[in-house]
């Protein structure tokens, strides 16, 4: 009986999975098929694998030049939304007074602001500081990479706030005893032990920046510039009545992604659950 | 001297992200409330004018807009419950006794990471060409048809490429939920007899409440904010009978060029979500001091 059970079950599950399933099964027989083969069958494989429209889509997406440009993106991004907000975070906690929680209040309180209240604005606010400084945040990845810091920051600073103050001080004390100062108490001994909140920032960053699609686009309008998802919306757009090639093209976007999830899928799944939780 | 190189530390680890943050977030969402009292195309040399909060009044009587918001909700309830009960049901059956289970779990929750955008394109294919030609290859015309060509059906699909993309998002909360739940409980319950919709409706349910607030708090948000699925799935139409909240903003300001008013719209449209989040908040409060 309780075999029974367990194989329906079983079956329920994976039936269910192949529902799931099924739309990237279409993108992937899609994707090797040629425009008559496609539209005889689109639920049949291909009869050949040919790697022709997957080829002329990486030329026409300029995929290689965009990955280049996600990749820069995220990780630079990243890697300063990491340092500025754990520095931040650790200052507020240790300095218990009136302005650290303000700073941290306000840091939470504009969670809540939906990016389409802020995106006019800012692309103002960009505007004036371009024209002030000369220097070009409009148009530019740094000045995307400056935008993913300033929208990252408030989540970033509240997951390490909240982990910080659960270690405790004496550690740093020693150090401080010892005649460290305070820049290499952080990097020396805090730093290390908050790998597994870093860890949590990154994965839902790199979730977030990769997949990010409306920022880009009103900040970056050269062709050489464009991101993956912008590349693959333009390219989506010109080639609507050639869904093979447009098949080949959303597989080719979607193969690094799946990449990543099968490298690092014990964190990703870990991180995903660890920052929905502490929301 | 202690105390001035303590000033110094913490302005130089701090400041760097606020200045960033607030160029960014702050500055701009206070500019925001003064542009929505304007009026203005959006060209720099062009007249900014003053108009007051004729913008808020014409928003109301903005059949396009008051429909969105329409829209919105509509594909927010219904977004939300069938996530829920999804994901819920994929956490249920992934850690009960299934072969395979860390496969399909995998495999759930895949569509969530490629991201709202490039699933809607994978969609916009099959609810037109693959549909029709499910359709016609079957004769069940009445069902496989060109979904995105019928305003109703539309919206479905807008429900089922949200759902498909949150539902494994989901289902991680609340795996993580049904794990932190205390085996011996669940034990005892078996032993005094409880079978299995007993064990599940008076000692699971009950234990997985605090996961499920969370899962009804980003699912209400994420649903009620949604912006790529929309984009590139139904681009609003036919004849914007799919276009949300955040859509009608972004073609109010850039499509239409109309800056001050969009902006009326985008300060209505926090209003709305903030006033979201906090009677989530307060509810969720309220029941964790209950529990």
């Amino acid at each position: 009986m309780k075999r029974l059970s367990r194989i329906i079950v079983s079956i329920v599950g994976f039936l269910l999975c192949i529902c799931y399933l099924f739309p990237f099964y279409i993108v992937i027989v899609n994707a090797f098929k040629n425009r008559k083969e496609l539209y005889e069958n689109m639920l049949a494989l291909p009869q050949t694998f040919t790697p022709e429209y997957f080829l002329k889509a990486m030329s026409k997406m300029n995929f290689l030049r965009a990955f280049t440009n996600s990749l820069i993106v995220t990780a630079v991004s990243i890697a300063f939304l990491v340092v500025l907000a754990s520095m931040t975070a650790w200052m507020l906690v240790r300095t218990n007074n009136r302005l650290s929680k303000t700073i941290f209040m306000v840091f939470v309180a504009t969670m809540i602001i939906p990016f389409q209240t802020i995106m006019m604005p800012l692309l103002q606010v960009m505007g004036w500081i371009k024209n002030i400084t000369h220097i070009p945040m409009v148009n530019s990845l740094g000045g995307l990479i400056y935008m993913n810091i300033g929208f990252g920051a408030s989540m970033a600073v509240f997951l390490y706030h909240g982990f910080i103050k659960t270690i405790p001080v004496s550690l740093e004390e020693a150090a401080t005893i010892d005649g460290c100062n305070k820049f290499w108490v952080f990097w020396k001994i805090v730093f290390p032990i908050l790998k597994p909140t870093t860890v949590t920032v990154m994965i839902l960053d790199v979730i977030w920046i990769w997949n990010d699609y409306l920022l880009p686009l009103l900040i970056l309008s050269k062709k050489e510039l464009r991101t993956i998802p912008l590349s693959t919306s333009s390219f989506f757009g010109q080639f609507t009545n050639e869904w093979n090639l447009a098949m080949a093209g959303l597989l080719l976007t979607i193969i690094p992604i799946i990449i990543f999830y099968l490298a690092a899928q014990k964190y990703i799944v870990k991180g995903v659950a660890a920052g929905a939780v502490k929301m | 001297m202690k105390k001035r190189s303590d000033k110094a530390w913490y302005i130089l680890f701090v400041a760097p992200l606020i200045f960033v943050f607030t160029t960014v977030v702050i500055l701009p969402f206070m500019i925001g409330i003064g542009y929505s009292f304007i009026s203005w195309d959006g060209m720099p040399l062009n007249e900014k004018l003053f108009v007051g909060f004729d913008n808020y009044i014409r928003l109301f009587m903005d059949k396009r807009f008051v429909a969105s918001a329409g829209h919105t909700v509509l594909f927010t309830i219904f977004s939300v419950l069938l996530i829920n009960l999804l994901g819920l049901s994929f956490a249920l059956i992934v850690t009960g006794k299934m072969i395979g289970r860390n496969l399909v779990r995998t495999m759930l929750f895949m569509p969530y990471l490629i991201g709202g955008l490039i699933l809607g394109f994978i969609w916009k294919f099959i609810f037109t060409d693959v549909f029709k030609f499910i359709g016609e290859a079957t004769g069940w015309s009445g069902v496989f048809f060109s979904w995105l060509l019928d305003p109703k059906y539309a919206l479905v699909a807008m429900v089922i490429v949200a759902t498909w993309q949150m539902a494994g998002y989901i289902m991680i909360i609340y795996i993580n939920g049904i794990q932190a739940m205390p085996e011996d409980i669940v034990e005892a319950a078996k032993v005094d007899g409880a079978g299995f919709w007993q064990t599940l409706m008076r000692i699971k349910f009950p234990l997985i409440m605090p996961s499920f607030t969370i899962c009804l708090f980003l699912t209400l948000s994420n649903c009620f904010k949604i912006f790529d699925v929309n984009f590139s799935l139904t681009t609003g139409g036919p004849n914007n009978a799919t276009e949300m909240m955040a859509m009608n903003i972004y073609n109010e300001i850039f499509s239409l060029g109309n800056y001050g008013y969009g902006q009326a719209k985008a300060i209505i449209f926090f209003i709305a979500v903030a006033a979201l989040t906090l009677i989530q908040v307060s509810i969720t409060k309220k029941r964790e001091v209950e529990m």
